[in-house]
């Protein structure tokens, strides 16, 4: 439990074929993961309601994309987007990847992370409630999850991440 | 010295199970309607999920508390009676009431269960909570935030039940369960729909200075400065003008939340049988930390050691912190 103070540098901009290669590259790897989750974890559509089909806008400020979801059952969308051309959202949800990452995954609370102003939220509040709540009821973790699919070199990847994210909240390099 | 019981929330199964985990002798939850007082989009327990939260919290020696502590609307009880029915034949240790006709169908249909009278009910004196143990069987009292330890001591003295008082968490308005400001602006109540500004009418704009505005119902509530934290969206903590005031002031309180770790000793001795910790709507995370410092806390000054709270600061409201009423009466 530690809080970053304040949003991370965002993304210095990126040239627009810069940014469409790097969508490209993860969107594979997005797809796998969206596909796996909503088969180990389907009980958390049923807390979404009536915004399984709300599109969300995730905005890691870091990356050179942004991540459209619409958590659909029937037609699950998870795609990274260019920040050249945003789509149209219903809620948004701004904030360092890292703090995403531990906020996914209930190792950071997300009120705290608001109160704090390293969270922002646009848009449908009430769309971006049920999200939380829908990921918190998730036993286990979905980054863990998304690692093993990649084997060693993926839980290497998430732990080299997490031990960032320690090292930012202790130094405060967001501040 | 008291029991000390450590009361848990819970808004999913999983943070019930991370409650009990973390230490928790009892876990306060409530359904996914008007019954109880966090009726928030996503949150809260199906029948089957209470049932399944039911047998790991008693595989692991903890409690299940139901909150049916909203009040309901005239002539509309039968959600509240189907509530009392489901949470008995579940096996629930006890339900949080707040209105006197759901402890009254509750006492006479559900007489094996415990009543525990919620901080809603608002009873503060002991003629008004003795009045609550005679006429429906009370066993418990969750006190309103308004009283000193001294004040909670007499009052223990006074009356036939148990007394219960909040630790830690979000701090709201000191006549609890009367509070109409939600109704106000959005026509939804706090006290009957269970929900305090509701999602859905609350949006967020952010400023090209870094400010950030909240409203609700499009009404203005607040607007943070670009290096301020940040508090819930509610219309008591917000900062308005007035023409006395042309500075925005906070009207009713600040954001800020309740922290009593360093008053425990205290309040163990004063004879307080157990400690609520708010927080249905908050993160598994947040019921982690803040029930596992508490728990560590607890047990040691139950075996004479002195406590050594973790910090946690971090997840109050606007990272401030208070002991409110509990310290003093000058508070407010």
């Amino acid at each position: 439990m530690s809080m970053m103070n304040h949003t991370a540098p965002a993304m210095r901009p990126l040239s627009g074929a810069v940014q469409r290669l790097a969508c490209l590259a993860v969107q594979p790897i997005l797809s796998r993961v969206v596909k796996r989750i909503a088969a180990r974890h389907s009980s958390l559509f049923a807390r979404l309601g009536p915004h399984q089909t709300t599109d969300y806008l995730i905005d890691p400020v870091e990356l050179p994309f942004a991540l459209h979801l619409r958590p659909d059952p029937q037609a699950l969308l998870f795609r990274a987007v260019p920040r050249e051309s945003l789509p149209l959202s219903g809620a948004a949800i701004r904030g360092p990847f890292l703090l995403l990452l531990e906020l996914i995954d209930s190792e950071e609370d997300g009120d705290a992370a608001f109160f704090s102003r390293d969270l922002e939220i646009s848009g449908d509040t009430e769309a971006v409630v049920r999200l939380r709540n829908a990921l918190d009821d998730v036993d286990g973790s979905i980054a863990e999850e998304t690692a093993d699919l990649f084997g060693p070199v993926g839980r290497a990847i998430l732990a080299r991440l997490r031990r960032s994210y320690s090292d930012a909240t202790k130094g405060n390099m967001y501040t | 010295m008291s029991l000390a019981e450590l009361i848990c929330p819970a808004g999913t199964p999983a943070a019930l199970r991370t409650a009990v985990d973390a230490g928790a002798d009892a876990v306060y939850c409530g359904f996914q309607d008007a019954t109880n007082a966090r009726n928030f989009p996503g949150l809260n327990f199906t029948p089957d999920e209470l049932a399944e939260a039911v047998v790991y919290a008693h595989a692991k020696d903890a409690k299940v508390l139901l909150a049916l502590n909203t009040y309901p609307p005239a002539g509309k009880v039968d959600l509240w009676r189907q509530a009392a029915d489901t949470g008995t034949r579940l096996g629930v240790d006890a339900f949080i009431v707040a209105d006197m006709g759901v402890a009254d169908y509750i006492a006479r249909t559900h007489p094996q269960v415990r009543l525990h009278l919620s901080v809603q009910a608002a009873a503060s004196s002991p003629e008004a909570i003795r009045y609550y143990c005679e006429s429906f069987g009370v066993k418990r009292v969750v006190l309103p935030r308004i009283l000193t330890i001294p004040e909670i001591r007499q009052i223990r003295r006074e009356i036939p039940c148990e007394i219960e008082t909040f630790i830690f968490g979000n701090h709201g308005l000191m006549v609890e369960g009367r509070c109409s400001l939600t109704n106000y602006l959005t026509g939804q109540s706090t006290n009957m729909d269970g929900i305090c500004s509701p999602a859905s009418e609350v949006d967020y704009a952010r400023h090209d200075d870094g400010s950030m505005s909240s409203r609700l119902a499009g009404f203005t509530i607040d607007c943070f400065g670009a290096d301020e934290m940040a508090g819930y969206p509610t219309i008591c903590k917000g900062r308005y003008t007035a023409p006395h005031r042309p500075e925005a002031y906070y009207a009713f309180e600040e954001p800020v939340s309740l922290n009593l770790s360093r008053l425990l000793p205290q309040m163990i001795d004063a004879g307080i049988h157990a400690f609520k910790i708010e927080g249905r709507q908050r993160s598994k995370s947040y019921v982690r930390n803040v029930v596992s410092a508490f728990r560590a806390a607890v047990d040691d000054i139950r075996a004479g050691r002195t406590a050594n709270i973790a910090d946690l600061v971090a997840l109050t409201e606007g990272q401030k912190q208070t002991q409110g009423a509990f310290e003093t009466k000058k508070w407010r």
